[in-house]
């Protein structure tokens, strides 16, 4: 029963393809489970809309949607109505090919990147070899998409986002492999499934999940940092800044459009926390031993929502950075960090297992994050503000 | 460590022919609207849809590493860096003498020339490498432990040789702050 209950979602598909003959049953399956996650992930997009808005009225003591349906939890729907009913607008000097595209190629790019999670025992759409590999391929190319929304608006705020929003992307894009190449080190190989069963065993009922070791939780901080900033997540959502530029690379965007880049947004967020979990945080094993009977595919996706949650939590604590803030951030801290962080797993990796290792590592880690973290403090000169370029 | 490949792919796999025609197609026509497109930045777009397909050919060939190397670098950083070179210099509208080059018969024998020599080096690769005849299965990981074993130097090198492009592109940059001040 129990491990009925863990395999459903498989067991379910084997027995819907059963009475399919037998030739069409390998392309069937495919096809099921494309449309399970084309199912699941914008329904999760709605309860993180959800999340998002009654979590950030709590914050700012508001009450958050509260109309429709208990809680206001049929808003989702409520709003995609709207959008879906709302008058498409593109701009008369549009380059309206490249502004149709534009939202077309995010959502897929997006989706396809989720094909490779593995959402629980037995749940990976693509079990690949190269998994992690095609999960960034794919993440890289949602700049492009980004680029063309901006371009073809024929917009200057449209333009400006769509640079920072690729400027950006790009400079947390190094980091964010970074980080993961660590874990991929230690694991010895790019599936993700692979690197989930690592992952999956448990000393005196405790997991092994890469977070508790020391290079592990530096790697996922700085992953967390740069997921943050890939995703145009506040604190780093410059390229969408209101107060500056409308709303950067849509502006020019209306109804269904709109909502397949907001749609697209979330689903990277969600993509990118599902990652996160896999890589640093055991994707589907459960967090003690004792806990195993619960589903596999329940503790990644409550891991995802609980990712989802900090998220919002971020965005409602932080204001936001200034862009050469930004870039500082990334490319004189976060990534000298990462490339340590490098070292220190490689010397974790031949270290005996002691507590040794664990001092070592540790210390090294410590030691450096003080030191960086010193220097960058002493070099900001905090007092009055001066602008090389406005003179 | 066998090659775990898509469950998709097997006995029903479509032939290697028509996939072949369809990514062959789809390259091509970008490869073409790339240098027959008015505006740059279409022509820069188009390019990546040449990308897209040339990795969609080395996944076709179970080539897969390749394939995701392909879209990550080209389709994610040098199409991106060939826009921002396009946007940062001249600007995406159409000069008024035209976009095509006077001289198209040179660029036409040097591309022929090109196309020679890589034909020639194809169909002569079967007598320099005459034990290939059997589709080889490259892993990622044998990928990885040639380059860091066999390969290392080349590697090295390579490495050497960018730290050194990305060195003088600071450079060049940061020429222009230290005469403003």
């Amino acid at each position: 029963m129990i491990e009925n209950a863990d395999q459903i979602f498989v067991l379910l598909k084997h027995w819907l393809i059963g009475f399919l003959p037998t030739g069409l049953q390998g392309v069937a399956g495919v096809l099921l489970s494309v449309v399970g996650i084309i199912a699941v992930f914008p329904t999760l997009f709605a309860l993180a809309v959800w999340m998002e808005r009654k979590g950030l009225a709590r914050m700012q003591n508001r009450r958050g949607p509260n109309r429709v349906g208990p809680f206001g939890l049929l808003q989702p729907i409520a709003d995609a109505v709207k959008s879906l009913t709302k008058e498409d607008i593109v701009p008369l000097r549009a380059d309206a090919v490249v502004h149709f595209m534009a939202p077309v190629v995010l959502t897929v790019v997006v989706f396809m990147g989720v094909a490779v999670l593995p959402m629980g025992r037995n749940m990976t759409l693509a079990p690949m070899d190269a998994g992690l590999l095609f999960f960034f391929a794919m993440g890289a190319s949602t700049e492009l998409a980004v680029f063309m929304a901006g371009w073809s608006s024929r917009n200057k705020y449209s333009l400006l986002g769509a640079m920072r929003g690729v400027a950006q992307m790009i400079s947390y894009e190094v980091p964010l492999l970074m980080s993961s190449v660590a874990v991929v080190m230690i694991t010895g190989s790019l599936s993700l499934d692979k690197i989930v069963a690592a992952q999956n065993q448990y000393t005196w009922g405790l997991p092994h999940w890469y977070i508790f070791t020391p290079w592990g939780l530096a790697a996922f901080l700085m992953y967390a940092i740069a997921a943050t900033a890939e995703t145009n997540r506040s604190p780093f959502d410059l390229p969408e800044g209101e107060s500056e530029l409308v709303a950067g690379y849509f502006t020019e965007y209306s109804g269904f459009k709109w909502a397949l880049f907001f749609l697209g947004e979330y689903v990277g967020m969600l993509s990118i926390s599902g990652l996160g979990t896999t890589l640093f945080l055991g994707g589907w094993s459960a967090p003690l031993a004792s806990l195993g009977w619960v589903p596999s595919w329940f503790w990644f996706f409550s891991k995802v929502l609980m990712s989802i949650v900090v998220f919002i939590w971020i965005r409602g604590t932080l204001p936001r950075l200034r862009q050469d803030q930004l870039m500082n951030f990334a490319w004189k801290f976060v990534l000298p960090f990462t490339l340590l962080d490098l070292l220190v797993a490689a010397l974790w990796r031949f270290m005996n297992d002691s507590w040794a290792r664990w001092m070592v590592c540790s210390m090294i880690l410590l030691l450096a994050y003080a030191l960086m973290g010193g220097v960058g403090m002493s070099r900001e000169h905090f007092g009055l503000r001066k602008y090389r370029y406005a003179e | 460590m066998p090659e775990q490949k898509l469950e998709c792919r097997g006995k029903d796999a479509l032939p290697m022919s028509i996939v072949f025609y369809i990514i062959a197609a789809f390259t091509v026509a970008g490869g073409l609207a790339a240098i027959l497109l008015k505006n740059t930045v279409h022509c820069a777009l188009a390019l990546t849809v040449a990308f897209a397909g040339q990795a969609l050919m080395f996944l076709a060939l179970d080539a897969q590493f390749a394939g995701f190397a392909q879209i990550l670098v080209y389709v994610g950083a040098v199409a991106i860096l060939v826009v921002f070179a396009i946007l940062l210099t001249r600007g995406s509208e159409t000069p008024k003498d035209g976009v095509y080059s006077k001289n198209s018969f040179v660029g036409l024998v040097i591309a022929a020339g090109v196309f020679a020599v890589l034909g020639w080096a194809v169909l002569g690769s079967e007598k320099v490498l005459p034990n290939e005849k059997a589709t080889p299965t490259v892993t990622v990981l044998e990928i990885g432990n040639a380059l860091m074993g066999r390969y290392v130097l080349p590697l090295e090198i390579a490495a050497l040789l960018l730290t050194a492009a990305l060195i003088g592109a600071v450079i060049v940059a940061m020429h222009e702050k230290e005469g403003a001040k």
